[in-house]
């Protein structure tokens, strides 16, 4: 057990290395680069002063050198500002250059300064990944119940009428993506002038103008059921739909299964075939695919943020990957890439104590 | 509410019983107008090919025919109740209590993610309402009764840590679980070795007899009916065709079909030059193609047109013996005891010089423990000191129980391992290093293999002809594409099947047609030595026989040495000139087909032949019941490697069979065994099979 979680951890550490190598490889394109110099030192400079603005900033050095001075493992580059004061990467304004360190990647715990924010890079992904994680945690508890009992229910009798009902929800929540969804959901419960939300209030049902708030800022300071629904409906919808499915084709292999005949032929009622037989069994596959969403999840939240203004952590993404700011960009990579991998491992482990067959050695 | 039942009368009675599958296109009738009686503490045999509807019989009196199926009409009595209109509720109190089933694979009729204390325990529980401890309790006495070893390790493990016999156990214990009055058997070792499956055997008959069970015994292997059954009933196309008492049915049969049957294995003293096996022409009909009249009526030797194939055929009673029934008009006009019409004797291929010599050959697999690598790796010795030859024209079976290492020899035979150490040679060249990439075509298409199940070795979605077209082109034989077809033509005359099934699906054909079309491509470079593993053991009985035929007689025609593995000792002593009995990786004994079948026997060859069903009352045989389990190749046991299980091994001195891998012994007549023992302790052998005096 302890030498396969240390093998996933050097799987998981290589992964983020190989992964921010190529963003930071993208994003530090020609074209990007000038991108930078205009957005710093003026857009209207010539291509001659893009250049020399580069090389005396430090972005002209090799692409390794510089990717090495990012993790940690290159000193940082030096130089003098047009004052000739001391400047560099590891110099922050207002500090006195002696004392800056050599190294300040992020190997140093350093991750750089965000030059959208002007904050630390670190500070930032803190308190935006805390604002998603309260939004992943009501999503999946809204999605796992409602999609396992979907499934159950649509599996447990193959081509009944309540299997063909699930299966036809399921399919339709699962194809519908989130900005359509969304858009949809705003439209019936979060507008004053269409949808439900006039007719409730006429009917004196609600006080508020709208049912729900169609933007959940308010939400980064206080979760109410008004402006946190329909996010957390908009990314479950979708989940649930696909869940079902899996679910539901799991069950139906599991339902059709020699040993379930054991159990019906033993004297067990229905109920007792699913309830001790079958559900165990069933769930061992939706499992892995329930722990393959929360990368999905982070996809979701992408939109759904942007959709609902909520500055979380897929809000930020937006924000770095739009102004060009790559230490931010970068640290959001790897915060991507922890995600996917840990959530493999926990589906793994999660898989083996499910399955009596698998051990992890 | 019932009156109470009268042990006197039937327990079991199926009365004119119709079963129909219902698809959306039509109803296809599975089982027509059956009828049998099962007494209190009989063993009722139900016999006949897949496809005859003998499950479709068990599973209805279960009344589990899923969604599709329904029974049509006739009566299911259980101790005088009509179970085809019970209730649901009625049927739950039914099942598992008073009738039990047990299934063909025992793998998946366990629960994976279940201990099995838990599973044995269940039943009470819901029965009798017992407590849980209690339940336990009973579960533990249960599975020391059907002899398993450590009986609470057992009960506290999963399914997938028990061998497949430790498994067939715990569903025999989980059907005995509330004592039930009828046991219904839906081919209980088809998925065992021959002597794991005697372990079985010997269980449920004494079981049978401990508890008084009345037994439904469905089966495909006539031996194993005789061995276990009272009565019998034959099945054909859904009708029962014949029915009466086990040694009535084997000796005075009143149904061509049965004999025909009979006619198509193999039994004892029978070999392919002189008696040869007769296979039943044509093909079994498709249940929406059935004939008018009798159901046999088109394969049968015995038709008489205008009178076989007009109306239904009754069931009647044959004049003599104990409740012995026939669907047969003609039974009382066919002399049953004339002998089949005699076919041309064959002559025995002429035997060649050799082709292929293996020399010490080792393979060795190195496995990690865990899933994930990690832990020490160990070492899987598949083959110990392979060494044999084969000569041209001649067969060499190759026998031995699962895990015996005989598909890895085949593997490494055919180049797709390459042996760890020792020598293969073909003809004069050395090709045991050199894997199938990169041995030349000549090689490849010389050495070919015909494999176990043809559903799943040819490619569903190219026809037929293109498959064989494809194996000539990549054997490179045939100018241009049209000398390629007419090959292909002639390998499809070569094993008899029409040209027309050039054009064919693999979907369209049937199991032994498909087996044919595996076979024209194995020979369609012309190979020298051809691999047969198992090539038959997924046919019905009727079809087998017509495979074996066809591929004796076309290795008679090119002089190809056969190597054939088998587990069937039957099919294996009916064809082969050699006979190898493998045993973890070990040749432990190697020698002419009389010389393996008579003393002196190897140990393990002697317990083999015992294990073996005969369908043949006049065959006496020693009953030899090996105890546990094949070792593990990976931790296989000190000394010789059958030791643990041998029941001479008390008649070598001191020890010797723990300690010292014995030597291989040179018999008279080039007989080789692998043992410890004394000539003297050989000469003392008997036969294991005798054939009583008529």
């Amino acid at each position: 057990m302890t030498g396969f979680l240390l093998r996933r951890l050097a799987l998981l550490v290589l992964t983020a290395f190989c992964l921010t190598m190529v963003v930071f490889y993208l994003t530090n394109l020609p074209p990007q680069l000038e991108k930078i110099a205009k957005f710093e030192a003026g857009a209207r400079i010539s291509d001659d002063e893009v250049t020399s603005w580069l090389n005396n900033h430090g972005y002209g050095r090799p692409f390794l050198a510089r990717y090495g001075e990012w993790l940690g493992v290159v000193p940082g580059w030096t130089g003098t500002d047009t004052q000739g004061g001391a400047m560099g990467y590891c110099i922050t304004k207002g500090v006195d250059p002696a004392a800056a360190p050599h190294y300040c990647g992020v190997l140093q715990g350093d991750w750089g300064y965000s030059s959208v924010f002007k904050q630390p890079v670190s500070s930032i992904l803190s308190t935006r990944l805390g604002l998603t994680g309260i939004l992943m945690f009501w999503v999946m508890v809204v999605m796992v119940p409602t999609s396992l009992l979907m499934g159950v229910l649509a599996g447990m009798r193959e081509g009944s009428r309540l299997d063909r009902t699930l299966s036809t929800v399921a399919i339709t929540t699962t194809s519908t993506p989130e900005y359509v969804s969304g858009v949809v959901l705003i439209v019936l419960f979060a507008s004053s002038t269409v949808g439900l939300s006039p007719h409730l209030f006429d009917w004196g049902w609600i006080s508020d103008r709208t049912l729900f708030k169609g933007s959940a800022s308010s939400a980064m300071d206080g979760i109410t059921f008004q402006n946190f629904t329909l996010p957390v409906i908009t990314i479950a919808l979708y989940g649930i739909g696909y869940i079902a499915r899996m679910t539901r084709a799991s069950m139906a292999e599991v339902m059709t299964a020699q040993y379930i005949r054991t159990a019906r032929l033993k004297g067990l009622s229905f109920r007792e075939v699913v309830m001790r037989h079958a559900l165990r069994n069933a769930l061992i596959a939706p499992f892995t695919v329930i722990m393959l969403q929360f990368p999905w999840l982070l996809n979701g939240v992408v939109i759904t943020e942007t959709l609902f203004n909520y500055k979380g952590f897929g809000w930020t993404l937006v924000q770095a990957a739009g102004n060009n700011d790559v230490p931010l960009l970068l640290g959001c990579s790897v915060v991507a890439v922890f995600v996917v991998l840990v959530t493999q491992l926990l589906s793994d482990v999660g898989y083996a104590f499910l399955n009596p067959r698998i051990r992890i050695g | 509410m019932d009156k109470p039942w009268d042990p006197s009368q039937p327990i079991l009675e199926i009365d004119h019983l119709s079963i129909s599958f219902f698809t959306r296109a039509r109803e296809i009738p599975a089982v027509m107008d059956f009828s049998c009686t099962v007494m209190a503490g009989e063993a009722m045999g139900l016999v006949g090919e897949s496809g005859c509807g003998k499950s479709t019989v068990a599973l209805a009196v279960m009344r589990d025919l899923g969604k599709t199926g329904r029974i049509v009409g006739g009566a299911i009595r259980f101790k005088g109740r009509d179970l085809t209109h019970m209730s649901d509720e009625e049927l739950r109190h039914i099942r598992g209590s008073e009738i039990a089933m047990i299934y063909q694979e025992p793998m998946a009729s366990l629960n994976p993610a279940m201990k099995i204390g838990a599973q044995l325990a269940e039943v009470p529980m819901i029965h009798q309402g017992m407590a849980k401890a209690e339940a336990w309790a009973l579960a533990r006495q249960i599975v020391a009764d059907v002899r398993l070893p450590d009986p609470d390790r057992i009960l506290r493990s999963y399914p997938h840590q028990l061998s497949g016999g430790q498994q067939q156990r715990i569903v025999i214990a989980m059907a005995l679980m509330s004592k039930p009055a009828l046991l219904i058997l839906d081919e209980p070792t088809t998925a065992l070795d021959v002597t794991v499956e005697a372990g079985i055997v010997d269980l449920v008959k004494d079981l049978g007899e401990k508890y008084g069970t009345s037994l439904l015994f469905i089966s495909h292997n006539l031996g194993l009916v005789l061995d276990v059954c009272d009565r019998l009933c034959v099945m054909y196309s859904g009708e029962a065709v014949e029915t009466g008492a086990v040694k009535e049915v084997f000796d005075r049969m009143q149904h061509p079909y049965t004999q025909a049957l009979f006619r198509s294995i193999p039994i004892p003293g029978a070999d392919k030059t002189t008696r040869p096996l007769i296979s039943i022409p044509g093909n079994f009909p498709l249940p929406h193609e059935r004939p008018p009249g009798c159901n046999f009526g088109p394969r049968c030797s015995y038709f008489a047109a205008g009178r076989c194939d007009q109306g239904d055929i009754p069931m009647a009673p044959v004049p003599f013996g104990d409740r012995h029934e026939t669907r047969c008009i003609r039974s009382s006009e066919i002399d049953w005891d004339a002998p089949p019409p005699a076919r041309a004797r064959t002559e025995r291929a002429t035997i060649g010089p050799v082709v292929l010599r293996m020399e010490d050959v080792k393979k060795y697999y190195e496995v990690s423990s865990g899933m994930f690598g990690g832990g020490g790796t160990k070492v899987v010795k598949a083959n110990e000191t392979l060494s044999f030859e084969a000569r041209e024209g001649e067969t060499l079976a190759i026998v031995g129980e699962s895990g015996c290492g005989k598909s890895t020899f085949a593997k490494v035979l055919m180049g797709l391992e390459t042996a760890t150490d020792g020598k293969i040679m073909l003809y004069d060249r050395d090709i045991q290093s050199t894997p199938i990439e990169k041995r030349s075509t000549d090689t490849v298409s010389g050495v070919q293999m015909v494999f176990q199940n043809p559903f799943d070795t040819l490619n569903p979605s190219m026809t037929i002809g293109r498959q064989i077209v494809r194996a000539l082109e990549i054997f490179g034989e045939g100018k241009d594409d049209a000398a390629r077809h007419a090959r292909m033509l002639e390998l499809l005359d070569l094993v008899k099947l029409p040209r027309a099934f050039a054009e064919r699906m693999p979907r369209q054909l049937s199991g032994g047609q498909k087996q044919r079309v595996g076979i024209a491509r194995a020979f369609a470079g012309g190979a020298k030595i051809v691999v047969a593993d198992e090539p038959v053991s997924a046919l019905d009985v009727s079809v087998q026989a017509a495979v074996t035929d066809l591929l004796m007689e076309i290795q008679r025609k090119n002089g190809t040495t056969l190597l054939f593995i088998s587990h069937d000792l039957s099919i294996v002593r009916y064809l082969s000139d050699r006979v190898m009995v493998m045993y973890l990786g070990h040749v432990v004994e190697l020698g002419t087909t009389d010389q393996v079948f008579q003393p002196p026997y190897h140990p393990y060859t002697e317990a083999l032949l015992s294990a073996v069903p005969i369908a043949d009352t006049r065959v006496e045989k020693k009953r030899i019941v090996l105890e546990g389990d094949i070792p593990s190749a990976m931790n296989p046991p000190p000394g010789c490697p059958f030791q643990t299980r041998c029941r001479w091994k008390s008649h070598v001195p001191g020890n010797l069979c723990e300690t010292e891998m014995p030597p291989v012994r040179m018999l008279k007549g080039g007989h080789q065994i692998k043992c410890h023992l004394s000539d003297a302790e050989f000469a003392s052998m008997e036969p294991v099979i005798k054939i009583a005096a008529e």
